[in-house]
């Protein structure tokens, strides 16, 4: 496990951080200028799809979850990930379908 | 006499004197701080969540008022403080690298950057919240929301009570993100001053590592706090 991790912080991970912060630049660019353009519902779809984007990259990249060498680190930040879906899933769920009945 | 052996082991083990007993090597104990700093984060998720949740409820109810709401904040200032705060990613990162690499100069840089960064997010939000205040849109007695239009609605006024509730979800949310940011540049004002001492090297610099996953989680709020607060309907 010591080895692996050795290897990889043996080869500069720079290059990398510095693709992911323009990445992450050029997301906010295109949230912040998308959302002065009409596209319906879409609007929020596009603003929350580029915000997960960002996140996932922040998280895999940055927090280091993509390289992590202890695989149980996947598995706490699936497990917050899920109870969080659940949590505002089931609560929309809810909330959303009430003009039906 | 057992004492004895262990000690002898003890010895014949040299290790850093970071290296805690119970840890096999250096890697196990930094494996082993990252993964509870993570169930940590997980809490943090299930605080923030609940305010989301709170957020998207009342953001599909009254959808009109809370885009009405959403346009009367800055959404220039919002954009500009996401910017400063992927910058300061940026150079917790390098510090990270830093440690790791025993490169401490460009580690105390990097520290002291993204202290910068940190103080020049809270500047801003201060010059946000300062409109808020003079515009009488802080919830509460002097609270006033008035023949606001609806985006997209010219005949239609928001409701004020409404609107309020947007407001308070407003200053709940970036107030307690903020605080965040406040405890953050605490930590890293230790982190600093430890680096000023050369305390960490690559066999251990868990504090900067942690320290490191606490700003970018805050970072991850933010960014999700910048298009539900500042972009509900901005088109014209």
């Amino acid at each position: 496990m010591s080895e692996h991790s050795n290897s990889a912080h043996a080869k500069s991970p720079l290059k990398m951080y510095f693709s992911i912060w323009a990445a992450l630049l050029i997301c906010t660019y295109i949230t912040y200028k998308a959302a002065f353009i009409e596209l319906g519902s879409f609007n929020a779809a596009v603003a929350l799809g580029i915000a997960t984007l960002k996140a996932t990259l922040v998280a895999l990249f940055f927090m280091h979850v993509w390289h992590a060498s202890e695989k149980l680190t996947k598995l706490v930040v699936i497990a917050a990930l899920f109870f969080l879906l659940l949590l505002l899933g089931l609560t929309m769920t809810d909330y959303a379908t009430r003009p039906w009945s | 006499m057992p004492d004895s052996t262990v000690i002898g082991l003890h010895h014949e083990d040299e290790h850093h004197p970071e290296l805690l007993h119970h840890f096999a090597d250096a890697q196990q104990q930094r494996d082993s701080a990252s993964l509870g700093m993570w169930v940590f984060l997980a809490t943090e998720v299930m605080f923030f969540g609940g305010l989301f949740c709170a957020y998207l409820v009342y953001r599909h109810w009254y959808f009109p008022d809370f885009a009405a709401a959403s346009k009367s904040i800055d959404a220039t200032l919002g954009a500009t403080n996401t910017a400063v705060l992927i910058c300061s990613s940026l150079t917790v990162v390098l510090a990270v690298w830093a440690a790791q690499t025993a490169r401490r100069t460009l580690l105390i840089v990097s520290l002291i950057l993204t202290m910068l960064l940190g103080m020049a997010f809270l500047g801003i939000k201060g010059i946000e919240y300062r409109e808020k205040f003079v515009e009488h849109h802080v919830p509460g007695a002097s609270f006033s929301f008035d023949k606001v239009q609806v985006p997209g609605h010219p005949d239609q006024y928001a409701n004020p009570h409404h609107a309020q509730i947007f407001f308070s979800l407003y200053f709940v949310m970036t107030g307690l993100h903020a605080l965040h940011m406040i405890i953050g540049l605490g930590i890293f004002l230790w982190l600093l001053i430890m680096a000023w001492k050369g305390r960490f090297t690559p066999e251990w610099h868990t504090p900067v590592e942690i320290g490191g996953l606490y700003w970018h989680f805050v970072d991850i709020v933010w960014i999700y706090l910048f298009p539900l607060l500042y972009l509900i309907d901005r088109h014209p």
